[in-house]
Order: structure tokens, then C-alpha cells, then sequence
């Protein structure tokens, strides 16, 4: 079903769609009540192995080395000794430089390599050095691009610039994956994000993705829940399923078991899966493996029990 | 990796087509353990309680395990004649002469105790009535406690109710409630009365008791003098006997259209002042230019909220036509999401029907709509197998002649039909023997005051729904009541005008 129109876009580059108003009170009220939701017992354990399932741990410093990489690619390959029979994380996301270091550590574990490419964090750089970082990404072995759009030009209002570069981006990336960060602390409102998310998905995007994790706020609940419901829409016009990975603020286990009741409720059980959704966490995955240990022991351990 | 681009074919993409097989959520019950209920409960008389008269008692049952849960007393004439002189002893004797702000004192301080007890009674609501316990937790004590609150401030400041005049109250008032929101109503009757320096004797209604109950033990605790709070239990027969006292000067009642109207020829040239806040069909409104999923929240919690006992709900659903079809889907999906069953589950979004007769009621109209041609959709949620209850409903196609459109349910059924013009939408909404409440859905500020100032309804909400307030006038035109209560205009009508007086 097309989306009704009505919030006409200004402007001589106004997309050849119209996304739905949103109305942020009520989004708001829809987070709390779905905050609501008491999760216990034999079911919080299952939403812990869920999430740990679908985390990007990930590094994004200026000073990443190869030994940093290598040390988190050797957590991602064996998150708690104590616990072998834990799921794998779903990818290891590093800067493009490191994915050949990450790409080796990982081989033969079915952890992905996601590379951030475009110039991450801001994105300000010629589109042609965009396309060749993602390219060497690529040619480098990552399985998984994280781009960003050029807000600049977005919050312009020229949306077809960011439609043709998500394109461009998506062409670059081969049979690589591309999930597209729209950076949502810097656009402003719940109906930018909207119209960033639709814009995202009819150009080529296989993931939308809240933030860089350079910015404040980054993936609050609101603004998941819009970009979820844009995912619905797409699927329900499309039959496409497009993935979601908000980034940047999620650290506890409640924080990630709150964003997969608001996946179920919004997407159905589809989405509760690691090519459908992820976590871009550093921290998150210590905290779950804190509380998967608390589930099953009772106990709740010193941090320092478990590894960097 | 799996492609994320599949297609699905040519049948049309939807969501949940793998049913909810997967991560679902483990039972969460609210912990009963702390909650003292006791096998027998008399009624509140001068401040003590004493079984009635004549000994009689009747059954107060868990509507969601159909167990009994005490007994109560039933009030007979000689038991509300107790109480309603009760209440005039005290308001000559004690608090009409009450300094002001020591009456404030006092409101203010069953207002605290609400607050402090408000797990035990959130739980003791929904074991009682059957409502989940996230509403009765998060909005029905919440909102009784804001009401004492509220009105505690107003008792030192009479002077200022009647810019000029000076006010004073009425005397004793005779109140009525429902078993809808139980303690949310004895706050909204008892708190701008004695806040106003009335006393009261106050009917709870028979399947819902314990939280009145509860209350009154919360007023005696709190050292209100004797006779000023009055409760008396019992069914019809014993709010009759409250209404029609001679020696009651004021009446509140909140209830049937039906009992409404009775009371309403009983009072007449009886002198008595009377509010009466009675059924409502309301319409929400949902325009093109809304925010689409926002709008399907505001229609499930119109609707779905406690179960739909609710006088206010939004129980008919008007959509513009070009948008209906979407709003309709993912009002279907968003249906599928609410899960229906144990109150005292944390999760529990729609709880048990609050008694047998009411399930009767609203299945009997579940037929008569089907029977009407309107188009019945009920999600295919599990129920338990003991207790009343009532899957969420739709009736689609329904139109305006249909008796599912015009008469209130009070039930988790929802009429839907659509219009063209903003014209027609208006007109639908007001075409109704009600005129309680409203909603109104457009992204365009102007389009919605101008729309809300034409529908003819006492509480009209814009891209929001069920939004409560103490401070915020609430009753009905037409057959929905007479009078306000919340607010100035509640304060109002418990007192009058010193130069009446």
C-alpha cells in the first residue's frame, strides 16, 4: 500500500514520495507502554542469547591497531570461557584499514566483517574517495558495509543527492552488504527520520542504521520505533525485508531486551534474527553475558569476571 | 547470510505470517503475597464498621476465576438511614465548623496513604474487578490519589470557587459509583465533597467493593472524624434508597443512561442538587492527514482500554475513506499484538469482563451486529478457560442505522465505518444520543480545533485519547449526564454561592 500523501516536501529536489507525518507524543507513548513489558524467567534468558546473537561488537577509534583488532576479534570468537555453549556475535565492525586484520582472525568462524566506509563519522568527503574506501573495504574481505548519508545535503531538502549516493554506495558494494547510518541525533525530527528511512530503503539499503555512535542522542527508543514502522511499511509495499540496526546507547541487557519487545510487537518474530537485526555495541555484549550468568547462576559476578 | 530482498510472491506481504512461534514472554503475575483481604467486610458507618442490620451480606467474586472472594454487607434502608444521619451529624456538629485548612489537612493526608498503599490496591483492583494491573497500577490509584490531592488544595480556598460571592457547601451527599474504575470513582465523588466541606455516604457498586472498603479503612486511619466518609454497600435497591433520602441535599452519580434517568425523575422537585455522569458512544475521528500509526495507538487505547468498560471510550471508529483501508491493517495487526488474560499479569494488556452479566451483554450484542450485517474480526488470541472474557472485536462495515453503532456495549467492541468529507465525519460523530467524549486525528492544528468545536461532547481529545486530569472538567451533553466533575467545575457542583446559602 503507498503511503498517503500529504506532507508535501519544498523544493525543486522533493522526493518522488511522501513519507506519513509522525506524531512524536505518540510515538513517545507507544515507547512507554512498550517499556512496559515485564520480561522474566525462561524468557529473559532467550532474549539474552537473542541479543548477544545479533551484536556488531565493534571498535571505531582513532587509535585502532591491529593488536586492538585482533584482541576483539579473539572475544568475538570466545565471549566467555566459562560459557561455551554461548551463541556466536554476529559481526566484528571495524575501520576499513583493519578489515584484512579482522577478516583473517575471523575466518572459518561465520562472524561477519562489517567495515564503516563514506568517510564515517561525517560523511564530509568527495563522493568518488566515498566509493573507492567502500571498494577497498570490500576488496579488503568485508561482508558488511556501514555507510553514512551526507546530512548536510539532506537537511537541505536535497534528497535526490542522498538517494544517488546511497545508490552509488550500493552499487559499490557488490554482493557486500550495506547498512546505511542516518546519523538520526543530527536530522532533528521524528519526521526526518522517517522520510531518511523511506529514502534509505527505496535506494538500495539492506540495513538502516540510527547513528555512528559518534553522536548524542543516538539510538533512542522513539526514534527505533519510527524507523521500525518505516520497515514495516516498506515490506508491506514491497514484500522487501530490510533490516534494522540501531547503534550507539545501547550498553545494558534491560536497553537491548526493550528494543526486541519492540521488535516483536511492531515487525512479528521474522525480525528476530541476526540478518534482520543488530546491536552496535562495544559494551552491551559484557553486560548480557553478566546477565545470562546471573539467569542461570543466580548470582550476579564482578564485571571483572568478565573479558575486554 | 539470507537474501533480505526476498519476495514473497504475489500474495500480498504481511506481517506475522509465521504466527508468534519463537521468543514470547514468560507468565510475569504480580505477587499477591502482601495483600490483606479479609473473608467478611461490613459496612462504613460513622466511622466503624458494623455488618448490616438485618445481617445480610452478598458475594464479591474474581471475575477472572469466577472464585468468591468475601463477603459483603448488604445495606438496607435502615442501614443507609444510619448513614445518611451519620453524615448530617457530622456536618453540623463537626465539619462545617472545621477550620478550612485543617479540613485540607485532612484530604491531603488520605491522598498520602493512597500513594503509600497504592501496590495493595492496584492488586486489590484487579483481583476485584478484573482490570490488568498495569492500568490499574499506572492510572486508576495514580489518578485517585492526584484527585485528593487536587481538591485537598482547593479546601482552604473557597473564596475563590465564586469570584466575589464567597461559597459554602451543600450538606450531605449522596453518591453512587460503578464498577468500572472502583476507587478512581469513590476518589472523584468523596474528594471534591469533603473537600468542599460536605460529608458523604457513598455507594460502591456490588461486584466491586474492596477498594471502597479499603479506602474507608484508609479514612478512619487517617483520623477523619466519624460520620463524614459513609460507605454502604450493597446493589440497585441500596443506591436507590441513597439517592431518594430526604435527608440527602446533593446527588452523585455516575452509571447507566438508564439509572440516569430514573434517578433524574426521582429527584425531580425534590430541591436536591444532582450531577449525573451517564453512558457515551463516542466516535474517533481519523482524518487522511494523520499520523497513521500514531492514530491506530490512540484507537487501541480508545477502545481496548479496561476492557472497554470504560464511558468515555472511543467505541466508534469513523475513518476517511481514502486512508481506511491501511488504518483498518494495521489496526488488525496492532489487535494482534494485545495479549488477553491474567489481570494480575504484568503483561496482561486486556484483562477478564467484570462480571457474567456484562459478558452476557456484550456477547448478546456481538450477535445482533453480526446479525445487522456489519462484518465481525476477532483476533484468534487464547483466553483462559475459567472467567469471563472477551476477545477484541471489530465490527466493520457497520453503519449508523446499526443498533452496534448507536447503543454503548461497554465492552472491547468497536463499530468501524468511514466518511468522505470532513463534513460527513462531523456529522456521523454527533449523530448519537451521547455526547460524552470524542477524539479527533489530523496532523493540521486548525483542522482539529475546528473539527473538536463542532462535535457535540463534554470531553473531546485531539491526536491523543483517555488522557485524564484532576484538574480537567469531565461529563456529557445530551443522554451522557449533567454536570461536571473534575476541576473548577467540579468543586462546583458540591457547593453554592454564599448568598444562596
Amino acid at each position: 500500500m503507498e503511503p498517503h500523501a500529504q506532507t508535501a516536501d519544498s523544493g525543486p529536489q522533493a522526493a518522488p514520495f511522501a513519507s506519513p507525518s509522525i506524531d512524536a507524543v505518540g510515538v513517545e507513548e507507544r515507547v512507554a507502554r512498550l517499556c512496559s513489558r515485564s520480561i522474566k524467567k525462561e524468557a529473559k534468558l532467550q532474549a539474552l542469547h537473542l541479543a548477544l546473537s545479533m551484536i556488531d561488537l565493534t571498535t571505531l577509534e582513532g587509535a585502532d591497531s591491529e593488536g586492538k583488532v585482533r584482541q576483539l576479534c579473539a572475544k568475538a570468537l570466545q565471549l566467555h570461557a566459562a560459557l561455551p555453549d554461548l551463541p556466536h556475535v554476529a559481526a566484528v565492525c571495524v575501520y576499513p584499514a583493519l578489515v584484512g586484520v579482522a577478516k583473517r582472525a575471523l575466518e572459518g568462524s561465520g562472524i561477519h566483517v562489517a567495515s564503516v566506509a563514506t568517510s564515517f563519522p561525517a560523511g564530509q568527503a568527495p563522493l568518488e574517495i566515498k566509493l573507492l574506501e567502500v571498494k577497498r573495504a570490500v576488496e579488503a574481505g568485508a561482508d558488511e558495509v556501514d555507510m553514512v548519508i551526507s546530512r548536510g545535503r539532506f537537511l537541505a531538502g536535497d534528497l535526490a543527492y542522498t538517494a544517488d549516493e546511497i545508490a552509488s554506495v550500493k552499487e559499490a558494494c557488490g554482493d557486500a552488504h550495506l547498512k546505511v547510518i542516518l546519523e538520526t541525533g543530527e536530522l532533528g525530527a521524528l519526521d526526518a527520520i522517517r522520510r531518511a528511512s523511506d529514502l534509505a530503503m527505496r535506494s538500495g539499503a539492506d540495513f538502516i542504521k540510527t547513528s555512528t555512535g559518534k553522536i548524542k542522542p543516538a539510538a533512542t527508543m522513539p526514534v527505533v520505533l519510527v524507523m521500525l514502522e518505516a520497515i514495516r511499511d516498506h515490506y508491506l509495499r514491497t514484500g522487501q525485508r530490510i533490516g534494522m540496526k540501531p547503534a550507539g546507547g545501547i550498553s545494558t541487557a534491560k536497553d537491548a531486551i526493550r528494543h526486541l519487545v519492540m521488535v516483536r510487537e511492531t515487525l512479528g518474530q521474522d525480525w528476530l534474527d541476526p540478518d534482520l537485526y543488530r546491536f552496535g555495541a562495544s559494551s552491551l555484549a559484557n553486560d548480557v553475558l553478566r546477565q545470562i550468568v546471573k539467569q542461570r547462576s543466580g548470582i550476579y559476578q564482578s564485571f571483572d569476571d568478565f573479558s575486554m | 547470510m539470507t537474501s533480505s530482498t526476498s519476495s514473497v510472491g504475489t500474495a500480498a506481504p504481511k506481517l506475522r505470517l509465521g504466527g508468534d512461534d519463537g521468543w514470547g514472554y514468560a507468565p510475569a503475575p504480580e505477587s499477591t503475597d502482601h495483600v490483606e483481604l479479609r473473608d467478611r467486610y461490613g459496612l462504613f458507618i460513622d466511622g466503624e464498621f458494623t455488618d448490616a442490620a438485618d445481617g445480610r451480606t452478598f458475594e464479591t467474586a474474581n471475575p477472572a476465576t469466577e472464585e468468591k472472594i468475601a463477603d459483603v454487607a448488604l445495606a438496607s434502608d435502615t442501614d443507609v438511614d444510619r448513614a445518611v444521619a451519620a453524615a448530617r451529624r457530622a456536618y453540623d456538629e463537626v465539619w462545617s465548623k472545621l477550620a478550612p485548612q485543617e479540613r485540607g489537612k485532612y484530604v491531603y493526608r488520605i491522598a498520602r496513604v493512597l500513594q503509600e498503599r497504592s501496590r495493595e490496591l492496584a492488586i486489590t483492583e484487579s483481583l476485584d474487578g478484573g482490570k490488568p494491573i498495569r492500568e490499574s497500577r499506572d492510572v486508576d490509584i495514580p489518578l485517585a490519589a492526584a484527585h485528593f490531592f487536587y481538591y485537598a488544595g482547593w479546601a482552604d480556598k473557597l473564596n475563590y470557587a465564586f469570584p466575589g460571592r464567597g461559597a459554602r457547601a451543600l450538606g450531605v451527599a449522596g453518591q453512587v459509583i460503578p464498577w468500572n474504575f472502583p476507587l478512581l470513582m469513590a476518589a472523584w465523588k468523596i474528594a471534591p465533597a469533603i473537600a468542599a466541606g460536605n460529608t458523604v455516604v457513598l455507594k460502591p457498586a456490588e461486584t466491586t467493593p474492596l477498594t471502597a472498603l479499603k479506602l474507608a479503612e484508609i479514612i478512619r486511619d487517617a483520623g477523619v472524624p466519624p460520620g463524614v466518609v459513609n460507605i454502604v454497600t450493597g446493589a440497585g435497591e441500596t443506591g436507590a434508597s441513597v439517592v431518594q433520602h430526604d435527608g440527602v441535599d446533593k446527588v452523585a452519580f455516575t452509571g447507566s443512561t438508564e439509572v440516569g434517568k430514573l434517578i433524574r425523575r426521582a429527584l425531580a422537585g425534590s430541591g436536591k442538587h444532582y450531577t449525573l455522569e451517564l453512558g457515551g458512544k463516542a466516535a474517533n475521528l481519523v482524518f487522511e492527514d494523520a499520523a497513521v500509526d500514531q492514530a491506530v495507538e490512540g484507537i487501541i487505547n480508545g477502545i481496548f482500554f479496561n476492557q472497554g468498560h470504560v464511558c468515555c471510550a472511543g467505541s466508534r471508529l469513523l475513518v476517511q475513506e481514502s486512508v481506511a483501508d491501511e488504518v483498518i491493517s494495521k489496526l488488525k495487526d496492532r489487535m494482534e499484538t494485545l495479549i488477553v488474560g491474567d489481570p494480575l499479569d504484568k503483561n496482561t494488556d486486556i484483562g477478564a469482563i467484570n462480571s457474567r452479566a456484562q459478558l452476557d451483554r456484550i456477547e448478546e450484542y456481538l450477535e445482533i451486529g453480526a446479525a445487522e450485517g456489519a462484518e465481525p474480526f476477532q483476533t484468534p488470541c487464547p483466553l483462559p478457560e475459567r472467567g469471563y472474557w472477551c476477545r477484541p472485536t471489530l465490527f466493520l462495515r457497520a453503519s449508523q442505522s446499526h443498533r452496534v453503532v448507536q447503543e454503548e456495549i461497554f465492552g472491547p467492541v468497536l463499530a468501524v465505518q468511514t466518511f468522505r468529507t470532513v463534513d460527513e465525519g462531523i456529522a456521523m460523530a454527533n449523530n448519537t444520543p451521547y455526547g460524552l467524549s470524542g477524539g479527533v486525528w489530523s496532523d493540521k492544528g486548525a483542522k482539529a480545533f475546528r473539527v473538536t468545536s463542532r462535535i457535540r461532547a463534554g470531553v473531546l481529545w485531539a491526536n491523543t485519547y483517555n488522557k485524564f486530569d484532576p484538574t480537567a472538567p469531565f461529563g456529557g451533553y445530551k443522554e451522557s449526564g449533567i454536570g461536571r466533575e473534575g476541576g473548577l467545575s467540579g468543586l462546583h457542583a458540591y457547593l453554592q454561592p454564599e448568598e444562596a446559602a
